[in-house]
């Protein structure tokens, strides 16, 4: 059965911490870091490798901050 | 314990499914975290892109926070006076008729200061784009009373909560414009989650296209969140606005392509 | 080809903005000038150049449209009266501060307030020192003709583009409603794509690969921007007052005494040399055609000749301070005029001069 394997990349110099993408991912991808960026913003995170590509996080972020892939993985 | 986890082989040109458009500039974006004015320039800048008008597109640019939005937006802009944006936009599209134009503006500037410029356009059916972003406060200058802020709510102008019997109600001026024969389209969106980003996109894309159309304004209006200006946290100015500004602001179509 | 016709200065005005290219006018009524916008609708130019013609919802509308034109690289113009150029001074501010090309005519009226429909010559401190905010200058030409009317739109448009700066056309009242012979210049074409890409690469036409996005504003955070951006400003004025200074003199070279007046004022002056001269006395007018720039030098030159000047406005005296500053206290220097939108007789002119610069 084929199924979607998505990883993120945050721009934690562009993220402001603010937090909203976090209830737009439905498989708890993200979390905050404990360490500051330059600006010193708390920057989003993927925490774990359940993401699925569904780009929810990045249609949401109001910096653009996210960069997401997505492969289609077969068994 | 936050520590990212990162499947390098997945991070390939070719698995890319999504990435902030080019036609916002790199400029770190001057609003506060969460605001949704980012999230509002960015799905404006990929339907501009997914168009491919970037060079038949003129942006007028607001008083209010987004000021700056044309720093932020890779195209030809125009800032305009407070309140004046669908003024500058009306000359600008009749002498460029095959041109997109569009403005951008804040609840203050849309819908105190620019009341009438903002009805005449629609009066007058200009076809353009007017987007509407309504948080109910004026955030550059401080967190003051807008138009649209909520009766009861609080502001650096309303300390004790929106009198209604000294200031009135909340002016619902996007039901009022789409009274007018010469708005084509009028709807009312958020940014707020994933499906109502998608959506607004749409929204803006249909606004797009229906200039080409010449048969009247298409008005879109954004409700958002100010978390400075309501001083909660992005997440809980969200929630705040779905629990108080949804039930008054009601998202939704008011009129489609009559 | 000229075309010679019996025309109200409004309309030349108008007529003479058509013929000069311009792309659109935006206006709204108001006494004493709102032939200029019934003229243009009547005449459908839309049908005969091309050019857009609309009543907006106020002069604050007008103005702004006139801006979001002018951003585009397009002719384009508004014409009011003193309350309804009041009203434009944000939009004039923001047009100096953008750099934007256009043309404003102001037809004065009395004032203050809501005033009176008839002529008078108080918006001179509006005009030429800012009614607007901040550091700005209009260039500001004053017709005393309907000739002049006419040439002046085509003049206006062409110095706004020379110096990317809005240009006044400040007429009156009677300047605007009196009918002269006038001869028009021929059509000449509106800007072409090509054209405003070429002479207005600033122009928000629409970002091309080629080059940058272009920004019209007229704002400027960082302090030490916006005072370079001003030190840009002030030297483009200070080539207006080295290139554009236009002027008339009548009578002046043997005269003893002058009468400085502009615009209707002028007029009246002109008759009353004549009577004064019957009366032995020999007085020239002195006329600014261009306000700002104030031909101030020519002013100073001739206080080496004459005894007296008799500055005549119709106002409680704007333009004498200008003079006064021009002669540096060397002669005699008087205002004399009307209020309420009265024009002075030349008789009274001329017992003015009398009392206030010979006699006394």
């Amino acid at each position: 059965m084929a199924k979607m394997k998505g990883q993120i990349v945050v721009d934690i110099e562009r993220c402001k911490g603010c937090e909203v993408c976090i209830p737009a991912c439905p498989e708890e991808v993200i979390a905050m870091s404990k360490q500051v960026n330059r600006k010193g913003y708390f920057f989003a995170q993927p925490v774990n490798d359940a993401c699925t590509g569904c780009t929810n996080c990045a249609v949401v972020c109001p910096d653009g901050a996210i960069t997401v892939y997505r492969k289609k993985m077969t068994e | 314990m936050a520590e990212a986890i990162v499947n390098t082989e997945l991070i390939q040109p070719e698995n890319l499914v999504y990435k902030r458009t080019e036609l916002l500039t790199p400029n770190a974006l001057s609003y506060c975290p969460g605001c949704g004015h980012g999230t509002a320039h960015r799905i404006i800048m990929e339907v501009i892109e997914e168009m491919g008008i970037q060079s038949e597109t003129i942006g007028i640019a607001p008083v209010g926070c987004s000021v700056l939005a044309y720093d932020f937006m890779n195209i030809d802009m125009q800032q305009a006076a407070h309140g004046r944006a669908p003024a500058l936009a009306t000359a600008a599209k009749r002498l460029n008729p095959k041109k997109y134009v569009f403005t951008y503006q804040g609840d203050g500037d849309l819908a105190a200061i620019g009341t009438a410029e903002t009805i005449h356009a629609c009066n007058r059916g200009e076809n353009i784009v007017i987007i509407f972003i309504n948080n109910g406060i004026y955030g550059m200058t401080g967190g003051q009373m807008a138009p649209t802020t909520l009766p009861g709510m609080k502001s650096s102008t309303s300390p004790y909560g929106r009198d209604v019997a000294m200031m009135g109600n909340p002016l619902k001026i996007t039901e009022l414009v789409a009274q007018l024969p010469g708005t084509l389209y009028v709807t009312r969106q958020a940014v707020h989650t994933p499906v109502a980003v998608r959506k607004a996109k749409k929204a803006v894309r249909k606004a797009f296209e229906n200039t080409k159309l010449n048969k009247g304004l298409s008005f879109i209006e954004i409700v958002s969140n100010c978390n400075s200006g309501w001083k909660m946290t992005p997440r809980k100015a969200n929630d705040w606005m779905v629990e108080n500004m949804f039930p008054f602001y009601p998202l939704g179509d008011i009129k489609v392509n009559e | 080809m000229k075309e010679l016709r019996l025309m109200k200065g409004n309309e030349a005005f108008a007529e003479a903005a058509i013929r000069a290219g311009a792309d659109g006018y935006f206006g709204y009524p108001i006494t004493p000038q709102s032939e200029v916008m019934e003229y243009l609708m009547a005449e459908k130019p839309h049908e005969r150049t091309g050019m857009i013609v609309l009543q907006a919802e106020s002069e604050v509308a007008a103005i702004n449209m006139v801006y979001g034109g002018a951003a585009t690289g397009k002719r384009v113009m508004t014409s009011s009266s003193s309350p309804g150029i009041s009203l434009k001074q944000e939009g004039i501010s923001y047009l100096c501060g953008a750099e934007l090309p256009c043309l404003i005519m102001n037809a004065v009226r009395g004032g203050p307030g809501l005033g009176t429909i008839q002529p008078s010559q108080s918006d001179y401190f509006q005009s030429t020192k800012g009614g607007g905010h901040g550091d700005y200058r209009l260039l500001v030409l004053a017709p005393a003709s309907v000739q002049e009317m006419a040439d002046f739109a085509r003049l206006g448009f062409d110095l706004a583009f020379k110096y990317r700066n809005p240009v006044l056309v400040l007429s009156d009242g009677a300047i605007g409603q009196m009918m002269e012979k006038v001869y028009l210049d021929p059509q000449r074409p509106r800007f072409t794509d090509e054209e405003i890409k070429q002479n207005t690469p600033w122009a928000t036409t629409g970002k091309t690969p080629d080059r940058e996005r272009n920004i019209i504003t007229s704002l400027a955070l960082e302090s030490a921007k916006m005072e370079q951006h001003n030190i840009a400003l002030q030297a483009k004025y200070r080539q207006m007052e080295e290139e554009e200074v236009r002027y008339e003199k009548i009578g002046c070279d043997d005269a003893e005494y002058a009468f400085v007046a502009y615009g209707t004022s002028s007029r009246i002056c002109q008759k009353a040399i004549q009577l004064a001269r019957e009366q032995g006395i020999k007085v020239g007018l002195m006329r600014p055609i261009t306000l700002f720039p104030f031909p101030k030098k020519i002013i100073a030159q001739m206080t080496s000749r004459v005894k007296g000047i008799l500055v005549v406005e119709m106002s409680a005296g704007q333009m004498v301070e200008d003079v006064r500053l021009a002669v540096e206290g060397r002669v005699k220097v008087e205002h004399f005029g009307r209020f309420g939108g009265i024009i002075p007789s030349p008789v009274e002119v001329v017992e003015a001069l009398k009392k206030q610069i010979i006699g006394g």
